[in-house]
């Protein structure tokens, strides 16, 4: 029962943090700032999947939250290399 | 006060601390005036904040003695890569925004490797 309470309490605490994360990705002053705000965003979505699969009682959201992780790392590795080097693969 | 009763307020308060770990996270990444600044809160905090949902999400089933391992696949995972996307993250801002002459000696005696011409120019 108290989990129950403890798992809405931390959706909305996600929940308010992606809404931070939007307001940052609209008023992001640098290219950079843009990029790591697109990575906290997945990180959150990530949390989110995890918790709707405590709430619903299977690991089966947990194969979505680990491509979500990978997605979220090459892209934002991507990115950054662009950024770096003028281009992504050498 | 059984056992499992105690698991629930453990997991509970690991989900509350996890839920404001998050939140400050994103807080930061708003609210942080420098660059260098915003890039602490979300590459920390919120990995700390998705660790307490992977941890909470692994014990769940405890009680029915079933522990699922595959939570600590993407824990590893996620604790591996936000330090390299944070290195990269860096050195894009070391190259794009920061004026050389502000930034502190290397120590090394040789200059910033980001900002080398050989590796500038690629």
């Amino acid at each position: 029962m108290i989990l129950t309470y403890a798992l809405t309490f931390m959706i909305g605490c996600i929940c308010l943090s992606l809404f931070l994360n939007l307001v940052r990705l609209f008023t992001a002053p640098t290219v950079t700032d843009r990029i790591l705000t697109l990575d906290t965003m997945t990180v959150n979505a990530l949390a989110l999947v995890v918790l709707y699969g405590i709430w619903a009682g299977t690991g089966l959201y947990l194969e979505a939250a680990i491509l979500l992780a990978l997605t979220s790392f090459v892209g934002t590795v991507a990115y950054c290399k662009y950024l770096l080097r003028g281009s992504i693969i050498e | 006060m059984t056992l499992s009763l105690l698991l629930e307020l453990f997991l509970a308060a690991i989900l509350v601390g996890g839920g404001l770990f998050a939140l400050v996270g994103s807080y930061g990444l708003l609210r942080l005036p420098l660059p260098m600044q915003r890039l602490h809160a979300p590459t920390k905090a919120t990995t700390i904040g998705v660790g307490a949902a992977l941890l909470v999400s692994a014990l769940d089933m405890l009680p029915q003695g079933v522990v699922s391992w595959q939570e600590l696949l993407i824990t590893i995972f996620l604790l591996l890569t936000a330090p390299i996307s944070a290195l990269f993250l860096a050195k894009t801002l070391l190259l794009r925004n920061e004026d050389p002459a502000s930034l502190p000696d290397t120590g090394t005696g040789k200059p910033w490797a980001t900002l080398t011409e050989e590796t500038k120019t690629g």
